[in-house]
């Protein structure tokens, strides 16, 4: 498939995918003056530290493409500046509203009081237009995490920032790190955006398959092969090329803050070892990130150090949190790549010795297609397949290993969901490069919760046709709370019965991942489950309240594939 | 209830965490699944293994995991509705929806100049829906051939919704009114299709069938299939209507999205026409082929 160009790349596209050079908020602001190890080159990133802060929810006229939009920003700065703080340390954050209408923050994996959480709602009112909320909380972990705004879609307009909590004693020792966070930026208000998904839900999609691509692979393959392929596809009412529901067709991915053009620049001197802390902000899109040249060596994941393993390419589903550490050892510049799951676009930063290097820029990969484990889970041949997309397996195969589910808020239901996480997911399997999966990811400390006094199954469940999300096919208004019982552990078992990746974030408690075979293997805070896949964590329900659970796809979560956690 | 409940704990709770905090690593050691107290095995999984690996996490160092104490203000337990206020959360609310699907000047080889529409609209949840539907054709300042559909739709199946409502005639001839009786949605190999079923005065009944398909020949240039089919159970020569397969309509139609929202489109389309003449004269039905050139546009929002 030569997909890798998104067809139809007309003028206005190219301006959404790369953005404008100057555009964003660094033109109309002066440089703010960074401390030594955060120096970020072209782009204005302000940088507070202690245990007191006070942070102001306001708007900002943003161009990012040629088009001038207001964005939902915090202390004037898109991302919101970056919070510092210390393992151990009490911080005091006082957040004033000035919006026309109600906001919230939320410390995106921070273990803190259920008041202190940020969900209106469920932790507290929110924020008033005018008003201001106090938050205070003692911070024992350490890592990188971020915060956001849990309130309908001001996240995607802007409100997302770092985290960086310093441990007390530090692992890996680094000469200089930089954050780097991730986002999607998009012209359209998303509440447009979302009415446009409910009433065409492939309306983001650009890389549908076409008749082109019929008539290449009946060339390629046999007419029997690629007529057998579709069928089965068209049969159930899927679509393989359903990676991504909100696409570069309205987003351009940035950099902290800076769109491809921009090309926001991290300094570093030959020979230093830097700690890169990639944040995924984004409402909606899974990045896949490589330093062409560069080996990774990923250190932590979520904020809680790992076992190191060294990698070509990761990818970072929304709200997930990478450290790894790059030693760049020639005075030369590095690209930081970072191509959208569907392929429709990317994110683009530089490390470089001295602003204004720059390096080759990759070509996107080729659009991948859904290959029939994803649909299906376990194949009944051969366990599960790295296989390839054009594959056309036995038809009658289909029929026991993924079965129409009934209703309307439910197209799929998975018989025999895989278990395995050694998968790197789509567009992923097989490149040539070495893909961090989760199966290389192994917590260096022991687990909260030893041992699993319940367990808990829920379905990740949707209809793509209607834009509907849920667990258990039941959607957030339709449904209770989860009860759990105060010092209980629980395992939880995830079942994806559709054909999208949704990373699951559990409010107040860290989920604690499971290997297939049941031992304690990391600890997360947003746990990826890909299509047709069962995983399962352990959570120690130690945090008593109301909390939040939810696909962190921001559409997905306003769609209704949320619910309560009462932890009493 | 829920609040008193987490008010009690409040109390008890401190001792709780402090006791929490000292456990983590020790007591964790020969762990396995057998033993666990009140471990429910589920429903579904017979593959859970027996004995869990705990052998490498024995050894790992305790973690910095502290439990939160809990929380100073508590949320009052709110009913669904300000709850979903409160969080500006509209997972299940409502919505509307207009799709003129043909907006077409069309011509027929003959040289007959005619405008045509076909359209729906909706509102309502995602679940249950208002339904307007309307085709129809005026020609020469004369409509005909038209009618709009009032129903009320529900979301039953995956891919299905059930529709029930009326259907009033408009234009030339009679102003039938019809209850109706339908499914609208999405057929296996991305058909979409409609069937209504219609009941009228006199113990008339009617049938409207009608499907079509995409064929992407880029993203944005798109080649539409469509028929159109109607059965009636008896002849309604004032409307041209002949019992059986009164009308058949086939037509292709290529459309360019400049956005998903609007696109031009240019076609041909070909009809067959069965119509009744007088009551009593079966001579003068007659049935006719025709083939339309068409050029419209189609847009939703």
């Amino acid at each position: 498939m030569s997909k890798q160009d998104p067809r139809g790349l007309s003028l206005p596209r190219r301006r959404f995918v790369q953005g404008l050079t100057l555009g964003g908020i660094a033109a109309g602001f002066g440089l703010f003056r960074s401390g030594d190890v955060f120096a970020a080159a072209g782009a204005s990133r302000a940088q507070l530290s202690g245990t007191y802060f006070e942070l102001d929810i306001g708007e900002l006229p943003v161009d990012f493409t040629g088009r001038k939009r207001v964005a939902t920003v915090v202390n004037g700065q898109l991302p919101a500046p970056l919070l510092r703080w210390r393992q151990g340390d009490t911080v005091t954050i006082r957040v004033r509203n000035r919006l026309a209408v109600t906001s919230s923050i939320h410390w995106h994996g921070i273990v803190l009081p259920a008041d202190m959480d940020g969900v209106p709602g469920l932790s507290f009112d929110g924020i008033p237009p005018g008003g201001e909320y106090v938050y205070r909380f003692t911070v024992n972990q350490a890592g990188t995490y971020w915060y956001h705004s849990h309130s309908r879609f001001q996240e995607q307009t802007g409100l997302y920032g770092p985290i960086v909590i310093e441990p007390r004693n530090e692992r890996h020792a680094v000469q200089r790190e930089h954050v780097i966070l991730f986002s999607d930026w998009t012209d359209t208000d998303p509440e447009r955006i979302f009415a446009n998904l409910k009433k065409q839900s492939d309306y983001y999609n650009i890389g549908k398959r076409t008749a082109g691509d019929f008539l290449r692979d009946a060339g390629q393959r046999g007419l029997a092969q690629a007529l057998g392929e579709r069928r089965m596809w068209n049969q159930m009412r899927m679509d393989p090329t359903d990676l991504a529901d909100v696409s570069a067709m309205t987003y351009t991915y940035l950099i902290n803050g800076s769109t491809p053009a921009g090309n926001w620049t991290g300094l570093f001197d030959a020979g230093e070892k830097v700690r890169l802390r990639f944040i995924n902000g984004s409402s909606m899109t899974f990045f896949d990130v490589r330093i062409p040249g560069l080996k990774m060596t990923v250190v932590a994941a979520d904020g809680q150090p790992i076992d190191p393993v060294t990698v070509d390419e990761f990818r970072i589903a929304t709200a997930e949190t990478y450290d790894v550490i790059v030693e760049p050892a020639a005075d030369r510049a590095w690209t930081i790549f970072a191509q959208s799951m569907d392929r429709s676009g990317f994110a683009r930063a530089t490390l470089a010795p001295r602003s204004g290097m720059v390096a080759d820029v990759p070509a996107l990969d080729p659009r991948p297609l859904l290959a029939m484990g994803d649909m299906m889970g376990q194949m009944q041949h051969g366990g599960m397949s790295h296989d390839m997309p054009g594959m056309a397996p036995d038809h009658g195969d289909m029929s026991h290993a993924s079965m129409r589910g009934s209703g309307p808020e439910i197209d799929m239901r998975v018989m025999q969901p895989r278990n395995n996480l050694d998968d790197p997911g789509v567009g992923l399997r097989g490149n040539g490069r070495r893909v961090l999966s989760y199966a290389d990811l192994h917590a260096v400390d022991a687990p909260i919760s030893p041992r699993v006094d319940r367990e808990l199954t829920l379905h990740l469940t949707g209809n793509m046709e209607r834009y509907l999300w849920s667990f258990d096919g039941t959607r957030f208004s339709d449904t209770g709370p989860i009860q759990l019982r105060y010092g209980e552990h629980v395992r939880v078992v995830l079942i994806n019965d559709t054909m999208m990746t949704h990373p699951i974030h559990l409010h107040g408690m860290w989920s604690e991942l499971e290997s297939p075979d049941g031992a304690f293997q990391v600890r997360k805070h947003t746990v990826v489950v890909q299509p047709a896949q069962r995983l399962a964590y352990r959570v120690s329900a130690d945090a008593i309240g109301r909390w939040a659970y939810h696909c962190h796809l921001l559409y997905h979560m306003e769609a209704g594939m949320m619910r309560e956690v009462v932890v009493a | 209830m829920k609040r008193l409940s987490i008010a009690f704990l409040l109390g008890s709770v401190s001792s709780l965490v402090c006791a929490q905090q000292t456990k983590p690593a020790d007591d964790m050691q020969g762990m396995s699944m057998d033993d666990m107290p009140g471990m429910s095995m589920p429903h579904q999984h017979h593959d859970m293994p027996s004995a869990p690996a705990p052998a490498s996490s024995s050894v790992l160092p305790p973690n910095d995991h502290v439990p939160p104490p809990p929380p100073q203000h508590v949320m009052d337990a709110m009913t669904q509705h300000p709850m979903d206020d409160a969080m500006d959360m509209h997972d299940t609310g409502t919505r509307g929806m207009l799709l003129i699907d043909r907006l077409e000047r069309t011509r027929t080889t003959g040289g007959d100049n005619a405008t045509a529409w076909e359209g729906e609209g909706w509102w309502g949840s995602d679940i249950d829906r208002l339904w307007l539907r309307s085709e129809g054709e005026r020609e020469r300042n004369a409509t005909h051939d038209a009618y709009v559909d009032l129903l009320w739709g529900h979301a039953w199946t995956t891919y299905w919704d059930g529709q029930l409502g009326l259907r009033q005639d408009i234009g030339n001839g009679p102003k039938r009114q019809w209850l109706a009786v339908g499914v609208q949605g999405l057929a296996p190999y991305w058909f979409e299709t409609q069937a209504t079923f219609y009941a009228g005065e006199q113990g008339r009944t009617a049938l409207r069938l009608e499907s079509s398909y995409d064929v992407l020949f880029t993203q944005r240039l798109i080649l539409t299939p469509r028929i159109e089919v109607n059965l009636y159970s008896r002849n309604d020569p004032q409307r041209a209507i002949r019992a059986g397969l009164s009308e058949a309509e086939a037509g292709l139609r290529l459309r360019y999205e400049f956005s998903r929202r609007f696109a031009p489109y240019i076609g041909v389309s070909w009809t067959y026409r069965r119509i009744a003449g007088a009551p009593s004269n079966v001579l003068l039905d007659t049935a006719a082929h025709e083939t339309t050139w068409v050029a419209g546009i189609r847009f939703w929002f």
